[in-house]
């Protein structure tokens, strides 16, 4: 039960650090259309 | 007379040759004529087929984004869709109908001798932690997962769109970042269960003597019997399938083009789907299938009758290396 209990928050720790890191690499979609240059299709 | 002679071979000839011109020219004409966008006749089809991609003009430095339409992104549409759904629901219902049929035909696996009362150490708690951090990261993973395949069809219409849509937006997220620990978990289990995993001899006569599923017979089998190093192979191949072609998704376009994210996401859901076919396998027979079994990954200690009917060779090794003392391995029944 420990064991498990402890991958859980392992788990929890390891996905919460893969957020922050990927949000960090990742741009948000919202600078896409905050773009200063024009877009012309 | 000559001379009308040669006039009239010119105007044969002038006639030959626009007869034959009358007979090419429409073929070329029709081959390299623009379809008409606005000819009634015309179907969507055709029209995309004119280019392999449909594209416009931006001024934007990342050119990819010029692209509007992917006709291929309709084979690839139909495919997750379509098809996918089919093999997964195969696949899944599949597993599912037969495990139910061995528990309705054999039962529970129960121990022969019953239960001595004395158990040993089969797990550590490492082991159990890595094993539980791959477990829970891949039960979470496939929920997530089978939401993306199935979840418009089974949960929109229970959830309306609005919840769906917040579910599925939160469930991409789990399934993205849960992602590291599966791998992290599934690269710990590999470096410490790969030697004991290593086929040899006695997985042919464990599947000869019936896997330890004919109770008259007796299945011989080391730490992992055959069966157990199948679902270790099966996992390491398809955990190491479903990470690479799931971060070629979840990072797009570092290592690949849209087509070659289709095929990794065609890949992904294939191998994601039977990857959940065989743990499902997995946690039936640790579970439901056999008495004793979940002990192992629980507590980390299991019976010793149950580790002599399952796994005899290891409990020899394990008396051999001192961890289990005779006394202990000649445990009699409880019963």
């Amino acid at each position: 039960m420990k064991a498990f209990l402890a991958a859980c928050v392992a788990l929890t720790v390891i996905a919460v650090c893969a957020a922050v890191v990927l949000d960090r690499v990742n741009e948000p979609v919202d600078e896409a259309f905050t773009s200063a240059t024009s877009v012309r299709i | 007379m000559q001379a009308f002679c040669v006039a009239a071979r010119i105007a044969l000839g002038a006639l030959v040759l626009a007869f034959f011109l009358s007979l090419t020219l429409p073929a070329l004409a029709q081959q390299n004529a623009p379809v008409d966008p606005q000819a009634s006749v015309q179907s969507e089809e055709s029209l995309l087929q004119q280019f392999p991609r449909i594209e416009g003009i931006i001024d934007q430095p990342n050119l990819r984004e010029s692209v509007l339409i992917q006709p291929d992104g309709r084979i690839w549409d139909h495919f997750h869709e379509v098809t996918l759904r089919w093999i997964g629901a195969l696949a899944i219902l599949g597993t599912l109908a037969l495990l139910t049929g061995a528990y309705l035909l054999l039962g529970r696996m129960r121990i022969s001798a019953g239960r001595s009362g004395i158990s040993i150490l089969r797990f550590t708690s490492f082991e159990r932690f890595a094993h539980w951090l791959t477990a829970v990261s891949f039960v979470i993973l496939g929920l997530t997962g089978l939401n993306i395949t199935f979840g418009k069809i089974l949960l929109l219409p229970l959830i309306g769109p609005e919840a769906f849509s917040a579910f599925s937006q939160y469930a991409k997220y789990v399934h993205n970042y849960l992602s590291f620990s599966f791998v992290f978990g599934l690269a710990i289990i590999i470096a410490m269960w790969m030697k004991d995993n290593i086929p040899e001899k006695a997985d042919i006569e464990w599947f000869r003597q019936g896997g330890g599923f004919v109770k008259s017979r007796h299945a011989p089998a080391r730490r992992f019997n055959a069966g157990e190093k199948l679902v270790f192979w099966g996992a390491l191949g398809a955990g190491l399938a479903v990470a690479v072609s799931g971060y070629l998704l979840l990072f797009p376009f570092y290592v690949t083009n849209i087509f070659g994210m289709q095929i990794a996401q065609g890949a992904h859901g294939i191998v994601a789907l039977l990857f959940v076919a065989i743990i499902l396998g997995h946690i039936y027979i640790g579970t439901l299938g056999m008495e004793g079994a979940f002990e192992a990954m629980g507590t980390g200690e299991v019976d010793i009758n149950w580790a002599k009917e399952h796994h005899g060779l290891w409990l020899a090794d394990e008396i051999a290396k001192g961890r289990v003392s005779n006394q202990q391995a000649g445990a009699t029944p409880a019963e």
